[in-house]
């Protein structure tokens, strides 16, 4: 139990080590030198409002540019509330032992 | 709940929060917000009203028919939306590529199909909510 509890740790600070060594490569918050700072987001800040006509450019990528994404987002929800209902709704039924 | 002073404050605050869940909705491609957020705010109120009143209250505000009835029409308006794009011989999901009129920006008419787009997605989240409190909640028989 104890040499398992031991090699637990040990992964544990093998993964911890590794994610912090990726974190320390991340370029600062904030730089205008950034990768994220790509043609996509220029043509975004730069045509949303020609392109779509929507002043609130998150509802312009979401509903629009990303409009793909956003249906299948809603068919995600949608098939989460069925699981729901159907696992958990009582479903009265005579007879039925449950 | 029998708490008085609860039931007051739900009553007089609840059509404010209606209202407002319909406004964050349909003004969600001008101000901040967005159709699901609004659908959440739209969702909480009916949640609220049905905690303090009791489910059997809330259940018959919004009946489960109702429920349904949004909630699988909902993504169904998405994606006719969709097909106003292929039916004028466009993409899938096209707005203004598909010649859609989007209107002056900033008046509650612009966007094109992004406004209508966003009134189905909010009344969805809406009722989705509803249906999980009202499935979570129910009482064993």
């Amino acid at each position: 139990m104890k040499i398992k509890n031991l090699l637990v740790l040990l992964v544990v600070l093998l993964a911890t080590y590794g994610i912090l060594i990726a974190v320390a490569e991340l370029p600062p918050y904030g730089m205008p030198d950034n990768p994220v700072h790509n043609q996509v987001s220029e043509r975004y800040i730069n045509d949303a409002l020609e392109e779509t006509g929507v002043l609130n450019m998150v509802t312009s990528i979401v509903l629009d540019y990303r409009a793909y994404d956003t249906m299948f987002e809603t068919i995600v929800l949608f098939t989460a509330a069925l699981a729901v209902v159907i696992t958990l709704k009582s479903w009265k039924k005579e007879g039925d032992g449950r | 709940m029998k708490d008085f002073i609860l039931k007051r404050v739900v009553v007089i605050i609840l059509p404010f929060l209606c209202v407002y869940g319909f406004y964050v909705i349909l003004h969600g491609h001008v101000s901040p917000g967005g159709s699901f957020a609004g659908g959440i705010i739209l969702g909480l109120s009916i949640i609220a009203y049905s905690t303090i009143f009791g489910i059997e209250k809330g259940k018959a505000k919004i009946p489960e028919k109702v429920l349904v009835w949004t909630e699988s029409y909902g993504t169904l308006w998405y994606g006719l939306m969709g097909m106003v794009g292929i039916v004028k011989g466009f993409p899938f999901l096209a707005n203004k590529l598909a010649g859609i009129d989007v209107g002056v920006p900033g008046a509650l008419s612009s966007g094109g199909l992004i406004s209508l787009i966003g009134i189905g997605v909010g009344i969805r989240v809406a009722s989705t909510m509803v249906t999980l409190f009202f499935t979570m909640m129910e009482e064993e028989p």
